[in-house]
């Protein structure tokens, strides 16, 4: 193993600083951050997406998510000249494993990565009976699971199928934006295992993040604008089909 | 006054109301959990309880504090967008404790699943196909995971 | 994947609110319409149902009874479901649910079965014995008086709980159809019609099961069948049952018309997935057929014997289509992606919380409860314990 000393110097404070949050995991230990300052959102972009499920797979690994749900799953569209209304969509086990192989035709296809759009206008929050889901100040929809009772509102509140019943633990659960990671400096899981950097978080309050200048340079939509649901996870190059 | 009187069973079904209210009040004076209502219309000390859940996956700063030979290798290749983990696998464990062995990689899968030649990834990408790219041979015979570019023969 | 054609969500393809969420506002439809049937007698004063008055409420009590009992089956945590009533979520139309039952409960339908049986009460208290003096006698809160100057303001009061009991029992379950409607994701669901349709099927399947009831527990006790009392529910059953039918059509000739982006996959639905329970079950056999009948004793004059035939199978017939508009709306609800490009399909278990047993055992329930309290408060006026009619007007004012 050889340590470049200056590059050991250099990365060592920043990733150092982070790994003690990491490594202490209790909440009194993230005392640097403050929820007011945070916005969180993330941008996928699909001109990027390769279809190879890393995210899934990380997404699972970190977070426990059982056999046959999902927090984030990868679509495949094929949408054949000018039928836009009716595209062949394919998901096979959420995109876990990749997508099978397929040769040149008339039509294009492209990926499209979905999660929880950690709505700012939430239906899901709205319809929660007791509190047991909410959104936290710094934009994150969550799910109390000590709290809730399991009654399914909020899955079926969600136009975009986002939420499930945990099989076992019998309450409502969804992606977190990877709450225990960003809350300590670290990116979300998905993000950290893209390979090519579809996947990206955003700090709409952070004057210096990326996002910023992004939104302002490229053709950005959500999904079902329509749904007025205040959707934070934007899209590049959003095809119209995608459902 | 008689009135009261032809009227009293009424108050005596009122006063069932009335008790079953106070003792509700009582009951959730003592079982409304204490951070309930803090942020909002839930109990806030959610919010903590899961910021403390456990990381697995301990993010590429955290490996390159020790693997920064491998940074140097990766940061002028194809590759230097694609983080550790992203091939290795969640090694929070391994960071933590380093004697923790990280599992071996199957290059074979591994290399195939994002390189493996569609027509439905974005046309830029390289990508390949796998029966008739290598003859079989594995994918670092010429390719080393962490700088992918091609190296001359005789100079390995 | 096993019961998907087409592509759904991945989060989609398993049902999550079962037969269970089926039954719940069959249930509560039972319990809203036997109590407007009721408020036909007391508010509307239409005395030709005066024998099903009280029979009405004992039902409409049954059925509330065994109400929440589906839901609670249902919820992945039933231990947490005070909750409801100690932090209710002021944006959520389930969060009514605790508050609405508790005051239909007790301050609608207990207090009115409470008033107008507290005479009966009162003397049974006296002339039982054993444990059932000892149950009549806590019904009576400790209160012995049934002077006529009581049972007036018992009757009076009586009146205002009705009055007050019909919008309780249009929020009792229009708030259920607000739910579904109320839901800008679901478009099967999402429509400000839908808590009008459940209220007037509501009263359809409630009056028609009172009308069932009522004809079943006269034959059982060997009487005559009051004929203008069968008629008269029956032609209220007629009018309403045009008001749901016209209410059902408004819905779906509107969505023909606009034909919305999730027409073509809803209208797919119908005609394949929904096409037994939706065409053949509610529409054919449980929507046009009864009203047919219930026309035709309307329309014509026919023996009585043959009338009774026709509104027993009119009355069945309205049970099995009420259920399955239901059935129909959470279900149906729940087969078609969000996406628009797919379909999955309702596996119901047997045995499990949520399965068929569950829904079998919770449908004979309220029988077996109704039973009970037939027993316990018996209905038929010709076995009231020296029951005497109260007429404010004619209680002298004792100085």
């Amino acid at each position: 193993m050889n340590l470049n000393r200056r590059h050991f110097l250099v990365m060592l404070p920043a990733a150092a600083i982070a790994w003690k949050y990491v490594l202490a995991g209790t909440p009194e230990a993230s005392p640097n951050y403050t929820e007011a300052e945070h916005w969180w959102s993330m941008l996928i972009d699909i001109p990027k997406c390769i279809g190879c499920g890393n995210c899934v797979r990380a997404c699972a690994a970190e977070n426990d998510v059982p056999e046959g749900h999902f927090r984030t799953w990868v679509e495949r569209y094929h949408v054949t000249d000018a039928d836009m209304v009716n595209p062949e969509v394919i998901s096979p086990d959420g995109g876990k494993e990749g997508f099978p192989s397929v040769g040149e035709d008339a039509g294009k296809y492209f990926f499209v990565p979905k999660m929880c759009n950690h709505c700012a206008d939430s239906p899901c929050t709205q319809v929660c009976p007791v509190g047991a889901t909410f959104i936290t100040p710094d934009g994150v929809v969550l799910v109390d699971q000590t709290y809730c009772l399991g009654c399914a509102y909020c899955v079926q509140a969600c136009p975009y199928g986002c939420r499930y019943i945990h099989p076992e633990k019998k309450v409502a659960d969804k992606c977190t934006l990877c709450y225990h990671r960003i809350s300590k400096g670290l990116t979300t899981a998905c993000v950290e295992n893209c390979p090519t950097g579809a996947r990206q978080l955003c700090d709409l309050k952070n004057p210096n993040d990326p996002i910023h200048a992004f939104l302002k340079t490229h053709h950005v939509q959500v999904l079902k604008p329509q749904m007025a649901t205040g959707a934070k996870v934007f899209y590049n190059e959003l095809d119209g089909s995608v459902r | 006054m008689n009135l009261f009187k032809d009227a009293g069973h009424l108050l005596r079904f009122a006063f069932l109301f009335v008790v079953a209210f106070a003792v509700f009040l009582v009951v959730r004076h003592f079982v409304v959990p204490k951070s309930f209502g803090q942020y909002g219309h839930y109990r806030g000390a959610a919010i903590a309880e899961i910021a403390a859940r456990p990381v697995h996956f301990a993010g590429h700063e955290t490996c390159e504090t020790c693997h920064a030979d491998v940074l140097d290798m990766k940061k002028t290749g194809k590759h230097a967008n694609v983080n550790c983990e992203a091939c290795h696998g969640p090694l929070a464990n391994h960071a933590n404790d380093p004697s923790i062995t990280p599992p071996k990689l199957d290059t074979a899968t591994l290399c195939i699943r994002c390189h493996a030649a569609s027509a439905a990834k974005p046309k830029g990408f390289p990508q390949v196909d796998a029966d008739q790219h290598s003859g079989g041979l594995a994918c670092e015979t010429c390719h080393k995971p962490h700088n992918p570019a091609l190296v001359a023969e005789g100079a390995k | 994947m096993n019961g998907v054609q087409g592509f759904m969500y991945p989060n989609e393809v398993g049902l999550i609110w079962s037969v269970l969420i089926v039954l719940y506002p069959y249930i509560t439809g039972l319990v809203a319409g036997a109590f407007i049937l009721a408020s036909l007698v007391r508010v509307f004063n239409v005395k030709a149902v005066a024998p099903t008055y009280r029979l009405a409420l004992l039902t409409a009590l049954s059925f509330l009874i065994v109400a929440p009992l589906p839901l609670q089956l249902h919820l992945g945590h039933p231990e947490r479901s005070p909750e409801m009533y100690f932090t209710p979520h002021s944006t959520s139309a389930m969060a009514m649910f605790g508050f609405v039952y508790l005051w239909y409960l007790m301050a609608v339908l207990v207090f009115e079965i409470w008033l107008d049986y507290r005479q009966d009460i009162v003397l049974f208290s006296r002339s039982t014995t054993g444990l059932k003096r000892l149950l009549y006698k806590v019904m009576t809160l400790g209160s012995d008086n049934i002077s006529p100057r009581s049972l007036a303001i018992d009757h009076k009061v009586g009146w205002i709980v009705t009055i007050i009991g019909i919008p309780s029992a249009f929020i009792l379950h229009g708030y259920v159809g607000f739910i579904f409607g109320s839901i800008k994701a679901n478009p099967w669901w999402n429509s400000p019609l839908m808590p009008v349709v459940f209220i007037f099927s509501a009263m359809v399947s409630g009056i028609a099961a009172v009308m069932l009831l009522y004809m079943a527990t006269t034959k059982y006790r060997k009487l005559p069948i009051d004929m203008a009392c069968v008629d008269t529910i029956a032609m209220y059953l007629f009018y309403i049952f045009i008001i749901d039918f016209s209410l059902e059509m408004l819905d779906l000739i509107h969505r023909i018309y606009e034909a919305d982006e999730s027409f073509r996959s809803l209208d797919f639905m119908v005609h394949t997935k929904l096409y037994f329970s939706h065409l053949v079950l509610q529409l054919l056999v449980g929507t046009l057929t009864p009203i047919i009948l219930l026309g035709i004793t309307q329309v014509t004059k026919l023996p009585a014997i043959i009338r009774q035939r026709m509104y027993i199978v009119a009355g069945c017939l309205v049970q099995i289509g009420i259920f399955c508009m239901r059935w129909n709306v959470v279900i149906g609800g729940q087969l078609f992606s969000k996406s628009f490009l797919g379909y999955t399909t309702y596996k119901m278990a047997l045995a499990t919380r949520e399965g068929l047993l569950a829904a079998v055992i919770l449908s004979i329930l309220p029988f077996v409860i109704l039973f009970v309290l037939l027993k316990l408060l018996p209905p038929w006026p010709d076995k009231q314990p020296g029951h005497i009619e109260a007429d404010s007007k004619q209680i002298a004012i004792e100085a």
